[in-house]
């Protein structure tokens, strides 16, 4: 019987914590986006003239295949992340893409209409150095790989390897490129910096070494970055220093040096300081290169040259040019060439590679975007018109990850921001109110003249809304008509406005590029991008709300805090986050590296927050800082505290505000580093509201929560590794007083952990190293039957410590990040949002996370809807709040309130972005979609209508009577 | 009764809790009956400095010694000196200002053995306000937390009450000697999943099912004279009936 009631008792808090989305509510609130990062191979298939595929590789270790036509993605296979994954090569031949990943590892061949692998070979170790398609009479019908110290040749169609050979004195020579022409043999070319170049032949058939020679080239050091091989073999290299250009053929057994052109005698210079740079072409693998090449000698100077009969001569100057690339259609090969044409537009321009004529009416505008970067590769795509004459369509990359898909005469046919594969963090701001809603708004804000003009100002603006209304009532009753589909309405940054129910906000992204966005949560459209330059590869991000839209006419400002990682050293970005345009307000300098920054609940007469920098000699700065904020930061000083944690000594601080804006050291808690090291603190989130106070038992008295906002979760973890001796530790400090309010250790345990701090508890992960598994764990805190102080709390005067419940449990599946589900007043039950690597957010009732849950089944426990105790964390399927639309590689969870207390917003982000709602318990405050209006009103009028004929027929009655 | 039951309640589940107040109880205990005499040998003492300036400008003075006992109980024991003259009226004078009184501890492992090894570096220091120390009449508690391995991390300081009203305090009665609880406290270990009493509860529930042959009884099998019951019920009423019920269709 109590079996029975256990299993009654699960599935009744089943039935009500079940949140799964219908299948006709798919795509209706949420929206999903894939991208795949910063390009480093593109390759257009030139197989059939209709193709509309595009290959491309990239640093996020993702293979994928675009529709150039639309910019959409037809497949995309996201590898390992790391070394393990990393793209070296991307060769196409005909349908078949040959990668090879993870520095040699893997030689992978892939159909590219439906992504298929066709079939993947282990090559033998050794670090990767280049591969290459090798022809035989016309047909491609090899792949080689040079590795450190072998080379390799494998059978394009089955994989299979037709021979591996050692390289000749390879812990000397440093191999670096395969060259093949197509005529049986296989040259591979290595280096002995400064000393002399090494060329081996390889026959095709059997790997043998047919020749092997070495030609002196002191002046050279690497091989890759300075030559290239043009014509029937020619060896082609260029040096700075001697400002000359060194030809060798590989295969002529009488030239034994290089043949030394100087740069000045085709009246060329080198710019000081720049690395030239040689592009050749060769179209087809089985048959030699072309004798065209591009030589780049500045940052905006290119040059066609031709090699013919053992001389150099230019074809064709283009200067200025940024950017230069072959393409190939059929037989023709063809030269798009990139250059300014005013401060916001660039030509590009098609010429014949082989005579550096331009060809006529092929000219694209490019228009570079005022907010992003510079163009920095360009992908031709040509193609032969009907008429015989070449077309082509270009995709530019630009330094902030843009990726854009031109065609004549400068049409953008489609582009892609991969630098939103990287967000760093974001925050989600409301919108503002409409041009009436905030005329209203206006109204209270100003002065009063009057009574008169008062009542003037409101009637006119109370007609504006009504106007307003009516207008948007005739547009209801206009689209009504209109088939549901037609209705979509672009959004664009004027139309933007609040809805009902705050459900559509401005998503802010930061990206790791440095790149910022402005995403409009319901359709995901980018609303504004800014780029901003010189942003350190290792920076790290802090983006601050410091006024919301709410006070209006002052527009909403956010901050932006980029530190670099290294010197410590920051610098502020202030915008506003509606339409990201710069603020001009000015901006205190920060010539000291920024240890902690702090944002006040003090306002300005602005309605700015204020933000406080502590910097490394613990002097403050504070943003703002107009005499206003700094009058109020003397009259609480004494009530501003902070800490900071420096993770390298083990050592916590806490910091007093003094009144001259200087600190002085009040706590300090030191974590022998020895022991642990610590990992993580995290405090709680600001905007967060807790509505109960404490929790109604099962004999109808209540646990007092303990809610302190200024305790501390600090994770640590052990280090010493061993499974039996590791563990994580997590100390609960109170952050003003630095008084810690519990340690606790979990044994053998070890990192990563992922951990979630809010109201009165503490939820982590960690990996137990004795069982191999995941497990959650749980503290709960509350102050006990009776509250010490139930008007406010003070950590200065909380004399007891908390009472600590724990438990654990297993949860059956790894995971990579953790947030909470967030709510306006905080009254809907919490969920917890789990991302995991199998690219679905799951759903788990906090209810499940429970310390109280018990061990038996008891009166009261059912009183109060406590699950029995189970070790296994469930996972249910109806759980995933994203069906089927994974996240790959999810990193981050953002949970956002909504007007409406029962949602809760969530953006999910990693190599894609996700945007959903979340209902917690259900959607209490909002009528069903499916809720019959019909129904209801005709019982309404129905009733009406029988009360009204029932009356009249009472009183034919009565009067019947009154006559009788 | 109802009380009772949850007090038994919070007890079994508050056993972490438990654990940890009944060791500083211990310490309580120590600190009262100990005097110089009871001393072990094997412990040493460190210095409880403590500072309180009007000009806020901490100047660490000696305040008493700590007795620290290693080994597995870490017991500690607390001797102090009573505030002199001068000192209650700083205190004062800082309670009005509503100043700081901090104290600090430096750092050392529990551990004699690891004393040696490494020499302690630096001090571990927290406060109360001053005001708050005074009206309680020097009543603290101090805890000092160490990690697993013995090294103490923190030390933190409350006082009961922890308020600060403004009450007038008798500076030559409640002024001269703390009334300290010292304890230490060492990090509790985190529950792992119970998979044990789970699977044992599962178990015995099993075996209760087994034991019980009326669980094993199908439906029918159990409530086979209700249903019986019930069919002979519908029919005799439904036979019973039939003449009228015909009459009413037609």
């Amino acid at each position: 019987m109590a079996w029975l009631v256990v299993r009654l008792a699960i599935s009744m808090s089943l039935l009500y914590t079940a949140s799964a989305v219908f299948e006709d509510q798919v795509g209706k609130f949420d929206w999903r986006q894939q991208f795949i990062g910063k390009v480093r191979f593109a390759l257009f298939d030139t197989h059939s003239q209709a193709s509309k595929k595009l290959l491309l590789a990239t640093d996020k270790n993702v293979f994928a295949s675009l529709n150039s036509r639309t910019g959409d993605l037809f497949w995309r296979h996201v590898d390992k992340t790391g070394p393990e994954g990393h793209i070296d090569a991307l060769l196409m031949y005909g349908q078949d893409a040959v990668v090879v990943v993870g520095n040699g590892r893997l030689l992978r061949s892939w159909e590219t209409t439906v992504g298929g692998l066709k079939w993947e070979t282990v090559l033998d170790t050794g670090s990767f150095q280049a591969a290459a398609l090798v022809g035989v009479q016309d047909f491609v019908k090899y792949v080689a790989v040079l590795k450190k110290s072998a080379i390799s040749l494998h059978d394009l169609s089955s994989g299979s390897e037709i021979w591996v050979e050692n390289l000749p004195d390879s812990d000397s020579v440093q191999y670096q490129t395969i060259y093949s022409g197509g005529n049986g043999l296989v040259l591979v070319l290595g280096v002995v910096p400064n000393s002399h170049i090494v060329i081996v032949e390889y026959k095709i058939e059997d790997g043998e070494i047919m020749n092997k020679k070495s030609v002196e080239a002191a002046w050279m050091s690497s091989l890759e970055s300075s030559c290239a091989v043009v014509s029937s073999g020619i060896l082609l290299c260029v040096d700075q220093i001697t400002q000359s250009l060194y030809t060798l053929p590989l295969q002529s057994a009488e030239q034994t040096e290089m043949r030394q052109i100087h740069l000045q005698t085709l009246d060329l210079e080198v710019v000081s300081g720049f690395r030239p740079v040689l592009t050749s072409t060769q179209p087809n693998p089985a048959q030699p290169p072309l004798s065209e090449f591009f030589l780049q000698l500045s940052p905006d100077h290119h040059i066609l040259l031709q090699f013919k009969d053992g001389l150099i001569a230019p074809l064709r100057d283009f200067n200025p040019a940024y950017l230069a690339a072959f393409a190939t259609s059929g037989e023709r090969t063809v030269a798009a060439v990139m250059s300014p044409k005013n401060d916001t537009a660039c030509s590009i321009n098609l010429f014949s590679a082989d005579t550096g004529r331009r060809h006529l009416d092929t000219t694209i505008i490019y228009h570079m975007d005022p907010n992003g970067g510079k163009p920095n590769r360009l992908y031709v795509h040509a193609f032969l018109k009907k008429d015989d004459s070449v077309g082509y369509r270009v995709m530019v990359q630009t330094e902030d990850l843009a990726l854009t898909f031109l065609q004549q005469p400068g049409r953008v046919v489609w582009m892609r921001e991969e630098a939103l594969a990287d967000v760093v963090t974001m925050e989600m701001v409301d919108l503002p109110f409409t041009g009436t809603q905030a005329e209203l708004e206006g109204e209270f804000g100003k002065k009063a003249d009057g009574l008169l003009p008062m009542v003037l100002k409101r009637l006119s603006s109370q007609f504006i809304l009504l106007q307003a209304w009516l207008a948007h009532l005739w547009k209801l009753f206009y689209d009504a008509r209109k088939p549901r589909s037609s209705v979509k309405n672009e959004v664009t940054i004027d139309v933007l406005s609040r809805d009902e129910f705050n459900l559509q906000k401005m998503m802010l992204m930061v990206t790791a590029s440095g790149k910022l966005f402005g995403i409009d949560s319901k359709s995901g459209t980018i609303l504004w991008k800014q780029y901003l330059e010189n942003i350190q590869p290792n920076s790290v991000f802090k983006l601050i709300v410091q006024r919301t839209t709410a006070h209006f006419p002052h527009p909403p400002q956010c901050t932006l805090l980029i530190k670099n990682k290294d010197t410590g050293l920051g610098s502020l970005y202030v915008f506003n986050p509606i339409f990201g345009k710069k603020s001009q307000i000015s901006v205190p300098a920060l010539p000291r590296p920024i240890l902690q920054t702090l944002l006040l609940p003090v306002i300005d007469q602005d309605y700015a927050k204020v933000l406080l920098l502590i910097d490394d000699q613990y002097k403050v700065t504070a943003f703002p800082s107009t005499k206003n904020v700094l009058q109020q930061l003397q009259d609480t000083a004494s009530s501003i505290f902070f800490y900071l944690v420096d993770s390298s000594q083990g050592k916590l601080s806490g910091f007093r505000l003094r009144k001259d804006l200087s600190t002085e050291l009040i706590w300090e808690v030191v974590i022998p580093t020895e022991v642990q090291k610590i990992v993580a603190v995290k405090g709680k989130r600001a905007n967060e509201h807790v509505h109960s106070q404490g929790r109604v038992m099962g004999d109808r008295s209540v646990l007092y929560k303990y809610l302190n906002p200024n305790l501390l979760a600090v994770i640590t973890e052990s280090t010493d590794t061993h499974q039996e001796r590791s563990f994580v530790g997590i100390i609960l400090i109170d952050g003003v007083t630095g008084r810690i309010v519990h340690e606790a250790v979990q044994r053998k345990a070890r990192g990563p952990v992922h951990f979630v701090h809010s109201e009165n508890w503490v939820v982590y992960v960690y990996w137990n190293s004795k069982f191999r598994r995941n497990e959650f764990s749980v503290l709960e805190l509350f102050e006990g039957a009776e509250l010490y102080n139930s008007t406010v709390f003070s950590s200065l005067d909380r004399p007891h410590p908390p009472q600590v419940l724990q438990q654990s449990y297993i949860f059956p599946a790894p995971i990579n990040t953790l947030e909470a589900t967030l709510t306006e007043k905080g009254i809907t039950s919490r969920h917890l949002l789990v991302g995991l690597p199998s690219g679905n957010i799951l759903s788990l009732p906090k209810l499940f996370l429970d310390p109280r849950r018990p061990e038996m089944v008891s009166e009261q426990s059912r009183e109060e809807n406590l699950i029995p105790y189970a070790p296994e964390m469930p996972i249910r399927e109806e759980w995933f709040i994203n069906y089927n639309q994974t996240v790959s590689r999810v990193r981050g969870i953002y949970t956002a309130p909504s007007g409406l207390e029962s949602t809760c917003l969530v953006v999910a982000y990693g190599l894609d972005i996700y945007q959903s709602r979340v209902f917690p318990s259900k959607q209490f405050d909002v009528l069903k979609d499916d809720y019959d209006y019909i129904l209801i009103s005709s019982v309404l009028f129905g009733l009406f209508f029988a009360t009204m004929i029932s009356k009249r027929l009472a009183e034919v009655k009565l009067l019947n009577r009154a006559w009788r | 009764m109802a009380m009772r039951r949850v007090l038994s309640l919070i007890l079994s589940v508050l056993s972490t809790v438990t654990l940890l107040w009944t060791q500083s109880g211990e310490c309580n205990n120590g600190r009262r009956s100990g005097d110089a005499g009871d001393t072990d040998l094997s412990g040493f003492s460190v210095p409880l400095e403590h500072s309180f300036e009007v000009d806020d400008v901490p100047r660490f003075r000696l305040r008493g010694a700590l007795q620290l006992k290693g080994g597995k109980e870490n017991g500690v024991y607390l001797s102090q000196n009573q505030l002199s003259e001068k000192d209650r009226i700083t205190l004062k004078d800082v309670a009005a200002a509503d100043g700081l009184y901090r104290v600090r501890v430096p750092r050392v492992s529990l551990q004699v053995d690891r004393q040696t090894e490494r020499p302690s570096e630096g001090y571990l220091t927290t406060f109360v306000r001053a005001c708050a120390l005074v009206e309680s009449h020097l009543s603290d508690v101090i805890t000092l937390h160490t990690d697993v391995s013995g090294y103490i991390i923190g030390i933190s300081i409350v006082t009961i009450p922890g308020s600060c009203r403004g009450i007038e305090v008798e500076d030559e009665v409640d002024l001269e000697v703390f009334n300290t609880t010292i304890s230490v406290v060492a990090p509790v270990t985190a529950p792992a999943p119970e998979t044990a009493p789970f699977i044992e509860r599962m178990e015995q529930e099993m075996e209760k099912k087994g034991k019980n042959p009326q669980e094993q009884k199908s439906f029918f099998a159990k409530y086979w004279y209700l249903i019986l019951g019930g069919a002979v019920f519908l029919m005799a009423t439904s036979s019973a009936q039939a003449p009228p019920g015909g009459a009413q269709q037609s």
